[in-house]
């Protein structure tokens, strides 16, 4: 903390750090800049873009064309589906494996992990042929389900590093006063769990709406949440650069809304406890 | 405090996940590794035999499949070497007290959140086409040539969209290790009379070493699986120079119908993730103990 450098220093970090930032996050209010203007002046310059007007002509458009509102309800459905069904199922494993964790605990906890790590191409041919003759191609049951098995070991863990912080102390000290174990869970674990649920619930949103192998192998339109949407403007037809502003600034905002509201579940999520 | 009353409730308790991840593990595996030797086409049914280890052979004899791998090493080298040297360069930058912190940091974080179809159409479309895309105009701005990154370098032009997203993945991890990085040393060290860049050496860089891991690690497992961004961007062309082993599974399968040849494919994908996840786990394991 040498004191005569350090205005100096601060002035050329914090010009540093706004430039770097800045350019990283460019695209993206590059496309938002351009999701109000017209066809027309969206393909211009750069500079011609920034002078020319306004519209929210575009907006309006995508809807009109391409049912915009049903991919989007489509993307909503499939990411609180699965997450909601995924917390249903591994509430109680990472539950036990916390608070009654047995010799294999550890073993079970690596080898639910270790599902996670078989690459989504190993089980592409078996996946697309079941579902072709289940009939599920194309119908949010099915991608739900699949989208609820790749995040469950995500899922079970953060909960389990969730819970496992959870003092088995205070257990204790509410059975000696003669609590049972129905209030014991109702009134005492339930409240300190629900942080680290609600952070488990968030990070999985986004990781299932973002997720772009099995949502882009399995539907094509009825089920297509926006994923597949946004992809189908890689056809030459479709090169709009307004409309697919439009629609991507649409498909992202939730996202990133939620996205830095979870900055710090998100490492520890995704690294699986091992940075926090 | 675990009685055998609750053992069991524990074990009703974990069942229900242990079963599901099971038959999501064991059931289309199975499958793909029992197909991995038919000679198995969609477009002829029925008439599916036992081929043996041919599917295998002929994958691995084709010329697209040295270049599928190749593609596949060089993408995950390339984007890993982007994003760990970035993201240590960012995370000393950020981790410096400066105005307008919270609001940096969250410039730099949103790519991730920006799902893949978006993010490889926009950089494809608005930042690398020849004709209307940003780099474009400022090449004819500058008054040169504008280059066609998606048919020029398709590959590198991936390797750039890729590491965008995974760029602010690296940047927090490695902040949040810097972070937890203990002060007071640091200021001993400063006083004691060591340089930057030794303290940088000496304390820092062991300091985020298991960091620096943890990424490496698991960006593997997802970069080895990069599909969505290729599919939009090049269809792993022109030719195969930028098709990676997970779109050489996709065309052999569902394109050009040859389940057996593509699970011979996807079976030779999940051994090359299983040697980088026997890593992780390793890693992830030890945690676990501490």
């Amino acid at each position: 903390m040498a004191r005569k450098s350090s205005a100096g220093k601060t002035a050329a970090v914090t010009i540093a750090a706004w430039t770097i930032g800045f350019l990283i996050f460019f695209p993206i209010l590059w496309i938002i800049i351009l999701s109000f203007k017209t066809e027309g002046d969206a393909i211009k310059s750069p500079l011609a873009v920034l002078t020319s007007g306004w519209t929210l002509h575009s907006y309006a458009e995508v809807q009109e064309r391409s049912n915009y509102a049903l991919h989007f309800w489509n993307s909503v459905v499939l990411s609180l589906g699965s997450t909601v069904l995924a917390l249903v199922i591994a509430i109680p494993a990472a539950w036990a494996m916390a608070f009654v964790p047995g010799k294999r605990t550890k073993d079970l906890l690596m080898w639910m992990l270790s599902t996670k790590m078989m690459p989504a191409v190993g089980v592409l041919v078996p996946m697309y042929l079941l579902f072709r003759d289940l009939g599920l191609l194309d119908s949010r049951a099915g991608l739900t389900v699949v989208l609820t098995l790749i995040n469950l070991p995500i899922v079970v863990w953060m909960l389990y590093t969730y819970f496992k912080e959870i003092p088995g102390e205070i257990l204790e000290a509410a059975r000696m006063d003669g609590a049972n174990l129905r209030s014991e869970i109702l009134y005492i674990l339930t409240p300190m769990a629900v942080p680290g649920i609600a952070s488990t619930l968030l990070l999985n949103i986004i990781l299932a709406w973002n997720e772009a192998f099995w949502t882009l192998q399995l539907t094509t339109k009825a089920a297509a949440p926006l994923t597949q949407f946004i992809a189908s403007y890689s056809s030459p037809e479709g090169l709009f650069y307004a409309k697919l502003s439009a629609a991507s600034t649409m498909a992202i905002a939730p996202i990133l809304i939620l996205g830095w509201f979870s900055q710090k579940q998100l490492v520890r999520g995704l690294t699986f406890g091992a940075v926090k | 405090m675990a009685t055998e009353h609750s053992r069991t409730a524990a074990r009703l308790m974990v069942s229900p996940a242990v079963i599901l991840l099971f038959l999501w593990m064991i059931v289309p595996l199975g499958m793909t590794i029992y197909f991995s030797f038919l000679r198995y086409n969609l477009l002829m049914p029925g008439m599916e035999s036992w081929t043996g280890l041919d599917n295998y052979y002929y994958f691995i004899a084709q010329p697209a499949f040295g270049a599928a791998l190749l593609n596949t090493l060089l993408l995950v080298g390339g984007v890993l070497l982007i994003t760990v040297i970035g993201g240590i360069a960012l995370a000393l930058l950020l981790d410096q007290p400066f105005k307008g912190q919270g609001i940096v940091r969250v410039m730099v974080i949103a790519p991730f959140f920006v799902m893949p179809t978006v993010s490889a159409l926009v950089w494809k479309n608005m930042f690398m086409n020849p004709v209307n895309g940003m780099f474009a105009h400022l090449a004819k701005a500058l008054g040169l040539q504008p280059f066609d990154f998606l048919s020029q370098a398709p590959l590198l032009s991936i390797i750039i969209i890729v590491a965008w997203s995974w760029l602010p993945f690296a940047t927090l991890i490695l902040l949040t290790a810097l972070q937890s990085l203990d002060r007071e040393q640091m200021e001993a060290a400063e006083m004691d009379g060591a340089s930057w860049l030794n303290r940088f050496i000496y304390l820092t860089v062991p300091h985020l070493t298991r960091s620096i891991t943890v990424v490496v690690l698991i960006q593997t497992i997802f970069l080895l699986s990069v599909f969505a961004e290729i599919l939009v961007t090049t269809n792993g062309g022109p030719g195969t120079a930028s098709t990676n082993l997970p779109y050489l599974v996709y065309q052999q399968s569902l394109l050009n119908f040859d389940v057996g040849g593509g699970s011979a494919g996807g079976i030779i994908a999940v051994i090359l993730a299983n040697i980088v996840a026997f890593f992780l786990m390793r890693m992830i394991g030890k945690n676990l103990e501490s």
